[in-house]
Order: structure tokens, then C-alpha cells, then sequence
């Protein structure tokens, strides 16, 4: 043999080795499972031990655990490390399709999580989470009835988490480029709206919820009954609504920030959006003229809880940082910082404009009433119909992307 | 008066002495040896993920729970055929990626060549450097800068105002195939520099005593021989715009296959991965293509 076919025969058969070597890893790595099974029966911790010492990951909405590191003088983490010697670090998402993802590619990374109802279930089903005792967290008592006990933090009885807070997605304008001032999501959302191209919309499948808490109110005869529940005639009725956006839409956004550049240079004038965007805008050093607005045929919102890890190691850190994080003051400081509902009702009394809880709506159950939470459609109805299957949260992925071309 | 002298005792061979004459004697093992760890780790780590992410485009995602199923499927592959959705954008992409590399060959072959046959030695490593320098830069960074000159109140506008144009915007595909010429036009421009530095003089001016024009010469003689040149620079210009969704999320708002990929990463992987295979396959493709038309040489 020459010397170049001895070499060939030797390169194949290092190849072939090391391939038979892959193969072997990857049958290797696809019959053990490190994605956790549904916890059956479950049952929360019974009791806490100390914290000193025991580090925190936190999976939080921008916002909800300021550390000092956006602004200094903005820090509810520093003072709870004081006193209970935890370590916390934050990590921030834009959606809550990012933040599953982000758990599920490392399960044990992040020790506590603040889910909406779009990503809560799908946690508890997955077993990402471990019920909640929560006899351990003290604050618990004073959080608002409203939001105990819903079906996106609670299954079958079992608590699964510690409510947040609420808020609404709200519609947001810049006011030197839009007037009058609109009071309908009709401009975002109608053919002949003169805004071609200048709507910031949020970009996760959970704004076809949006579309149809609009048809909703315009197109009754749809008879939807809550924007999570849509059949196969409503869930395309509201497609057909995006699609027919879609030319009006310049920005699709997940992260805050570039929702904020795009107003900031007038890209857009029109959005859904967040409370706590419009607050940073008209915050800056030149403030960009900016108005929000909850229209009158509603809105999606968000209703968070705090979860914990099922297989966290700091689990008596976790409890007490979710404690922290639902008590009063500090409660009280994110919903400003924000812009939302503070989940403790004590909250209240302690923010720094007297009149925070009245602005968000905190005590005011009916301003809920047309307000739905994000929440993950399911097949089976989540509005309770049995006559019928809804589309589940595949099909709104699916057509998520088909909308966006 | 001779004698015979007695013969040197060997002294017994160690276990590496007897290792090493052992390897001496086949060189197939020795060089197997050497080249299994590198290769080895290579090609465990490369082909290794491929094959993982080959694997997964089989399974499929269980719609309650949200975990993957791990039973082979053929589900990924109908939806992509049947959906409108995929065969759009990825025609979009293919589209795009044509486009930028028609671009990039453009504008890179006459910078490519004053370098290579007209500039002195002294402006040569200048503007040489110059090509080079945004390559220094983070990409991000780049990205994100022309986005601020697209952007409403941006440079561009400023610049084109008086003239009563706006620019493209920061929406449809004209921003991104702005973006990506600029990006990968280093990446054109030294593979069609090296390729035209290599054509010896003499051919040109044996073309012009054969009475050839400038153009002419041009035509039939540099074209053909810088030709797997530009191939080859193309095969950084194509597969960089197939495969990216950073620059289409930076300065607008239309979907590549990267970003189809990127948000199923995180909602459906079996998918994301199935719809990974398609860029793959036309990157494969255009490789073949590549080679045959020279451009591994011209590399």
C-alpha cells in the first residue's frame, strides 16, 4: 500500500472510531433524563433552617429585583443580603416563553423565578417547581384575596407560589406624533389607521390574547369569552386580525430597552407596553413625551407569582427572599418602581405617592374585570366550555410565526 | 594476536524502549496515535453536536407538559414541507444571502482590485488595514450602529432630508441587506485580493500583445482566473447572511431562518432543530458548487 492510502486507511479508521465513539455518547445522553417528572402528590417543605451563607439565583421581570446595579439609589436586595447573609443575583428576561426556555435548559440553575400566568403552569406541569407552604412565609396573610388562590398559581388546592403583584398591558403613545388621544385599540389594530408602520407590538404568541380581547368587544358575535379560550372560528378570526396589522406594525419587541430606543427616536409612536417603560422614558434626562392609556375594550395583563425550584439546595434562602420581596415596603418599592398593583394590601399605605394604590387600580376589583391575565391556552377549555377544544399553546406558537411572515 | 571480543551485553529493554521500536515498526498506529486526540476531540465535539441536534429533529414536544418526547417522528419535517410559513422565509433568506454576496462582489472587486494591481506597496498596507479594521470591532457593535444611522432620527435621514428621500427605515429587508454588505465586505475583499495578487503580470501583457483591450483582457482573461476567488470569498458572504438572526432582530422587524430558529429554540426545539437541518442542507449544496468551481484552491 502507499504511503497516502495508509494514510487514508488510517484517517477512516480513526473516523469511524470516533464517530462509533459519538454514537455511543449520544445513546448515552438520550437514555438518561435529567428533565424532572411531574411531581406526583405534592407536598411542600415543612420547616426552614438558616440562611447564612447560601447563594440565590433569581429569574426575574426587569424591574422586580433592583440590586443597585440600574440605579443605586434604587436597591431592595442589598439591605435583605445584610441581614439574612444570602448572596442574590439576578438574571432578567423579556418574555415568558424566554424564561422557560431559560429553566428548562438549566433546570437547577435558577432558585426562585417570578412566573406569569403563561409560564406558571407550564412550570408546575413540567416539575420545575415545588409547592409552596405558605404557613412559612409570613407576608403571605396580607396579600390581597383577589389574587390568592387563582388558577394559575394554585392546582388542585396546592398552592404553588406567592402572588406578586398585577398589572395591565397598556397602549402608549408618543404624544407629539399621535392625536387625539386615542382611547381604542382601533388605531393599533384597524386597516385604515394612519399610523402604517409605526406600532410597537409585544412579540410572543401571547398577544394573539390581545387580538382578541379587541374582537371581543368589536366583533361580539364571536361570542369569546376569555382570550385564552379560542376555538378553531375564534382562534382564526383573531389571526386574520394580526394579519391584518401586520402592515401597520414596525416593531416587534422583547426587550424593554429597544421598545424604549424606537419611541425614544420616534421609529414608532404607537405600543403595547408596560407601565414601567413609560415611567423610564419620561424619567430620562431629556424626557420623551409619552402617555399611557388602558383602553376601553381592555387589555391583557400579567398577575406574577414567586415559584421556587423543586430541586433547589437554598431552599430556606428562597423562602425568605420571597418573604422579602412580598412584604410591605419592599412590595411597595417595585410596584412604584414598576408601575403596578402591589400584591400586599399594606403596601399601600407605605408607597411614596399616597396615591399609587388608587393610580393601579390595587383595591379596585373592577377595574380588573376586563383586564386577563397572561395565561397559557390549554385544550381544554380554560374558560370551562366543554362543547368544544380550544387551540393549545403549540398552535399559538405555530401561528405566532406564521403571522410574523 | 587477535581476538574475537565478546559481544556488548544489550541491556534488557525497558517497557517504553520496547513501546517505542514497537510503534517505530508501525507507523499506521504511531500516526493514529497522534492525530486521535485532536481529531478525535474535533470531531467528537463538531459532528457529535450535529448528530445531537440531527436526533432531536425527530422527537417532538409533548403540548401539556412541555417536555420533549423522545420517540422518533417524522412530524418536524411534514410541518416545515406543508407550512407556507418556512418555505417563505427561507426562501427570503436564500434571497437575501444571493443578494448580499451579488453585493459584495460588486463593490469588493474593484477595491480588491486597485489593491492588488495598482496601489503601491506603502498605500497597499494602508488601505489593507483599513479593510481589515471593522473587524476589530465587536459585531454587536456594528449591528447596533446601524441601527442608530437607520433609526427615524438617525444619520442617514439628516443626510437625505434636504434632498426631500428618507431612508429605507428600520423595517422590511433594505435595512438588513445594508447591514449585512457592510458587515461581510472584509470577508470578499481579501479572498479576491489574494486572487488577483496571484495572476502573473506576464498574462496581461501577453493579452495585450494579442492585441486585447483593457476590457477585453478584463473580460477573458482576470474574470476567469479571479473567479474562484470571488467564490470563495462568496461562501463567507452566503452562509454568514443563511445562517444569522442578529442583525434582522437589530435593524428590522422581518424573519430569517435564524430567528424562526431562535424563538423555537426556546418553544420547540424538535422543531428549531428540524428547521436547522434545511440552512445545513443548502450550505452543504453550495459547497459542492464551490468546490467544483475552484474555490477551495482560491481559499
Amino acid at each position: 500500500m502507499s504511503i497516502l492510502e495508509e494514510g487514508h486507511r488510517t484517517m477512516k479508521i480513526g473516523r469511524i472510531a470516533t464517530i462509533a465513539a459519538t454514537a455511543a455518547l449520544v445513546v448515552a445522553a438520550c437514555s438518561s433524563g435529567s428533565t424532572p417528572e411531574p411531581s406526583a402528590g405534592p407536598t411542600p417543605i415543612a420547616s426552614l433552617g438558616a440562611t447564612e451563607g447560601q447563594k440565590i439565583n433569581v429569574l426575574a421581570w426587569p424591574g422586580y429585583v433592583e440590586d443597585g446595579s440600574y440605579d443605586p439609589d434604587v436597591d431592595w436586595v442589598t439591605p435583605f443580603e445584610t441581614e439574612t447573609g444570602c448572596d442574590v443575583t439576578v438574571q432578567t428576561f423579556g418574555t415568558s416563553d424566554e424564561a422557560y426556555s431559560l429553566f428548562t435548559t438549566n433546570p437547577e440553575q435558577f432558585d426562585v423565578i417570578s412566573a406569569s400566568g403563561d409560564a406558571s403552569l407550564r412550570l408546575v406541569r413540567a416539575g420545575y417547581v415545588q409547592p409552596v407552604n405558605v404557613d412559612l412565609v409570613p407576608n403571605y396573610a396580607d396579600i390581597f384575596p383577589a389574587l390568592k388562590d387563582q388558577p394559575y398559581n394554585t392546582v388542585d388546592g396546592v398552592h404553588y407560589g406567592i402572588p406578586h403583584g398585577r398589572g395591565s398591558n397598556l397602549l402608549m403613545r408618543r404624544t407629539d406624533q399621535v392625536s387625539p388621544a386615542p382611547d381604542s385599540w382601533s388605531v393599533m389594530f384597524e386597516a385604515d389607521s394612519p399610523y402604517k408602520g409605526k406600532v410597537s407590538i409585544y412579540d410572543a404568541p401571547v398577544y394573539i390574547a390581545d387580538a382578541a380581547v379587541y374582537l371581543m368587544a368589536t366583533k361580539p358575535d364571536l361570542n369569546i369569552k376569555n382570550p385564552y379560550a379560542l376555538d378553531d372560528t375564534q382562534f382564526q378570526a383573531a389571526v386574520d386580525l394580526l394579519k391584518q396589522q401586520k402592515p401597520l406594525v414596525g416593531q416587534y419587541w422583547t426587550d424593554y430597552l429597544k421598545q424604549m430606543d424606537a419611541f425614544r427616536a420616534g421609529d414608532v409612536s404607537l405600543g403595547t407596553t408596560w407601565q414601567v417603560i413609560t415611567n423610564l422614558l419620561q424619567a430620562e434626562d431629556t424626557p420623551v413625551p409619552v402617555d399611557v392609556v388602558k383602553p376601553k375594550e381592555g387589555a391583557t395583563g400579567w398577575s406574577d407569582t414567586w415559584m421556587i425550584n423543586s430541586k433547589t439546595k437554598n431552599v430556606d434562602c428562597a423562602y425568605a427572599f420571597v418573604n422579602h420581596l412580598v412584604s410591605p415596603e419592599t412590595n411597595a418599592a417595585i410596584a412604584e418602581w414598576f408601575g403596578e398593583a402591589p400584591g400586599n394590601s399594606k403596601s399601600c399605605a407605605l408607597t411614596a405617592d399616597p396615591n399609587h394604590c388608587d393610580i393601579f387600580h390595587a383595591n379596585d376589583d373592577a377595574f380588573w374585570q376586563d383586564v386577563w391575565y397572561w395565561q397559557t391556552p390549554e385544550t381544554t377549555c380554560v374558560d370551562g366550555r366543554t362543547d368544544a377544544t380550544c387551540k393549545g399553546f403549540d398552535d399559538w406558537i405555530n401561528a405566532w410565526t406564521e403571522i410574523k411572515g | 594476536m587477535t581476538t574475537a571480543a565478546p559481544p556488548i551485553p544489550q541491556p534488557a529493554p525497558s517497557a517504553v524502549r520496547r513501546l517505542t521500536s514497537w510503534l517505530h515498526r508501525h507507523d499506521r498506529v504511531r500516526l493514529l496515535l497522534l492525530i486521535s486526540l485532536p481529531v478525535g476531540g474535533l470531531i467528537i465535539v463538531y459532528f457529535g453536536s450535529l448528530l445531537i441536534l440531527f436526533v432531536n429533529a425527530f422527537w417532538t414536544k409533548d403540548p401539556f407538559t412541555s417536555l420533549i418526547v423522545r420517540e422518533l417522528t417524522l412530524d418536524n419535517f411534514v410541518k416545515i414541507a406543508t407550512t407556507d410559513v418556512y418555505r417563505v422565509v427561507t426562501l427570503r433568506t436564500v434571497g437575501m444571502a444571493a443578494l448580499v454576496t451579488v453585493t459584495c462582489a460588486l463593490i469588493a472587486f474593484p477595491i480588491a482590485y486597485y489593491l492588488a494591481r495598482i496601489a503601491s506597496p506603502r498605500k497597499r498596507g494602508v488601505l489593507v488595514v483599513a479593510v481589515l479594521m471593522p473587524l476589530w470591532a465587536s459585531y454587536l457593535i456594528k449591528a447596533y450602529s446601524w441601527r442608530i444611522i437607520l433609526s427615524e432620527d438617525g444619520v442617514l435621514n439628516s443626510l437625505l432630508e434636504p434632498l426631500g428621500l428618507s431612508g429605507p427605515g428600520l423595517t422590511g429587508e433594505a435595512p438588513v441587506w445594508i447591514t449585512f454588505v457592510y458587515l461581510w465586505l472584509p470577508y470578499m475583499i481579501l479572498p479576491i485580493y489574494a486572487g488577483l495578487e496571484r495572476i502573473p503580470g506576464s498574462l496581461l501583457e501577453a493579452s495585450s500583445d494579442l492585441g486585447g483591450h483593457a476590457w477585453t483582457t478584463f473580460r477573458r482573461v482576470i474574470l476567469p482566473l479571479a473567479f474562484p476567488a470571488v467564490v470563495a470569498g462568496s461562501i463567507f458572504t452566503f452562509s454568514l447572511t443563511l445562517g444569522d438572526y442578529i442583525v434582522p432582530n437589530t435593524v428590522s422587524n422581518v424573519q430569517f431562518i435564524g430567528n424562526v430558529i431562535q424563538v423555537n429554540q426556546a418553544q420547540n426545539l424538535p422543531l428549531a432543530a428540524a428547521y436547522s437541518l434545511v440552512p445545513l442542507a443548502i450550505m452543504l449544496l453550495y459547497l459542492l458548487v464551490a468546490r467544483r468551481l475552484g474555490a477551495f484552491e482560491a481559499l
